[in-house]
């Protein structure tokens, strides 16, 4: 399958810090991508390479097979909501999505219709004078109504309250089952993106340290409670994610599957098992990266997702 | 509903199985499609497909192209058989291990089992 996103070794420093520091990736048509990290870990810049509002320092992006740089070709078919989008003075929520119709060729006006009411947008309000959320909410419309091929949301969510996050999610996930698309949505709300990815790649200081299938992902770490002596010799051999103790109690987190032979073993020696959730994944997989052997974590990375 | 255990897909599966097992969802009838099932779960389309073509390459669904996909005759046979043989691992063990952790006898249990049948409406 040709790829919609390619990038190779793309590093991006600016005068004192390094952005983006040798990112590889290959984007699949069709799929939700997560893109996870903590602030300032390199997503907003890594999206702004892929949609040619910033230059790399060095390395090759390739987006549906051509440099976007410049490119109409390619930023025709990508649509790309920023956290902190600026509108012209003038302009209200009626022109931005006016603005947008024009430049989607798949822009969808009845679908755009149905979230101005969902969201209770004010159309003819003065963007200036629209709240954090409803500001937030032009743009998860123009970013849903484009239906671009190719559509990155970064953190859209600011301001909205949860009512307004969940109708988001629950109108991308219907439009996307009957008008499948690359989406790339970064946020820092991991449990409630979640089940909606395919695929999540989490980026740390600008490497990437996570790639995998969420499906693959779920599952591929578990947490044992129990007398710490049990604990230990029940995990030995197993790669340590984490490990909390209290008093004679140890509660770890170890990455890999359980046989039902080895959980039988677990409840016999009284042991208790609990799931982790992507979240709990990703802020284990960040802390370890930072704190421990970065290649370590990246090797082990690749043999889950084989 | 969904939790972090284990693969969404075969959550979906399960669901499904529990239903035919149940007989919510009687032979020959018509199963949700997969895009109700991501927008009833929330879950990503294709994680839901995949879910239900577990079903169908083992035969428990069949798909009728243009139309949707249907509860295959036989199916409830052979997924209450799967699970006969499953029960023993998944039920029977545990239950021994956390009497013998309690001191309840193997005697002791079996009468609660026995007894336990009046509660739960005695045998179907």
């Amino acid at each position: 399958m040709t790829s919609v996103i390619e990038t190779h070794n793309v590093i991006k420093t600016y005068r004192n810090s390094t952005a983006l520091d040798g990112v590889n990736l290959s984007l699949e048509p069709g799929k939700i991508y997560g893109l996870l990290g903590r602030n300032g870990a390199g997503k907003t810049t890594l999206m702004s390479m892929l949609t040619a509002q910033g230059f790399q320092t060095s390395g090759n992006v390739r987006v549906f097979g051509e440099s976007p740089y410049e490119n109409d070709r390619v930023l025709s078919r990508i649509c790309f909501i920023r956290e902190s989008q600026k509108y012209p003075d003038a302009f209200t929520p009626k022109h931005a999505f006016r603005s947008a119709a024009l430049f989607f060729s798949n822009w969808d006006q009845a679908f755009a219709d149905r979230l101005v009411d969902d969201f209770q947008l004010p159309l003819k309000r003065s963007i200036k004078k629209l709240s954090r959320g409803q500001l937030s909410a032009v743009g998860v419309i123009i970013g849903l109504a484009s239906r671009a091929e190719l559509t990155f949301f970064d953190e859209p969510y600011l301001g909205l309250d949860a009512v307004a996050r969940q109708l988001f999610y629950d109108r991308l996930v219907e439009d996307y089952a009957l008008h499948p698309r690359t989406i790339v949505l970064s946020s820092h709300l991991i449990d409630e993106v979640a089940n909606l990815l395919e695929h999540v790649i989490v980026i740390d200081k600008g490497r990437i340290i996570m790639n995998d299938d969420a499906e693959s992902i779920r599952g591929s770490a578990f947490t044992v409670v129990g007398s710490a002596a049990v604990v230990g010799s029940f995990l030995s051999g197993r790669e340590i994610l984490h490990t909390d103790n209290f008093a004679s109690l140890a509660s770890v987190t170890a990455l890999g599957v359980l046989t039902p032979a080895e959980k039988r073993e677990a409840a016999e020696l009284g042991l208790e098992l609990a799931p982790v959730s992507l979240q709990q994944l990703v802020i284990r997989r960040t802390l370890a990266a930072s704190t421990g052997d970065l290649n370590a974590v990246a090797n082990h990375s690749l043999e889950v997702s084989q | 509903m969904i939790d972090d255990s284990r693969p969404i897909f075969l959550q979906i599966a399960e669901e499904i199985e529990n239903e035919i097992v149940e007989g919510t969802l009687a032979e020959e009838a018509q199963v949700p499609s997969t895009n109700e099932f991501a927008a009833f779960h929330r879950i990503n389309p294709a994680t839901a497909a995949k879910g239900v073509n577990r079903l169908v390459d083992e035969g428990i669904l069949y798909k009728q192209r243009g139309i949707g996909m249907f509860v295959a005759t036989g199916a409830r046979a052979a997924l209450l058989q799967r699970r006969r043989d499953r029960f023993f691992d998944q039920y029977v063990r545990p239950l021994a291990v956390e009497a013998r952790k309690l001191g309840i006898s193997p005697h002791e249990l079996a009468e609660m089992v026995r007894s336990s049948e009046s509660v739960t409406g005695g045998t179907p």
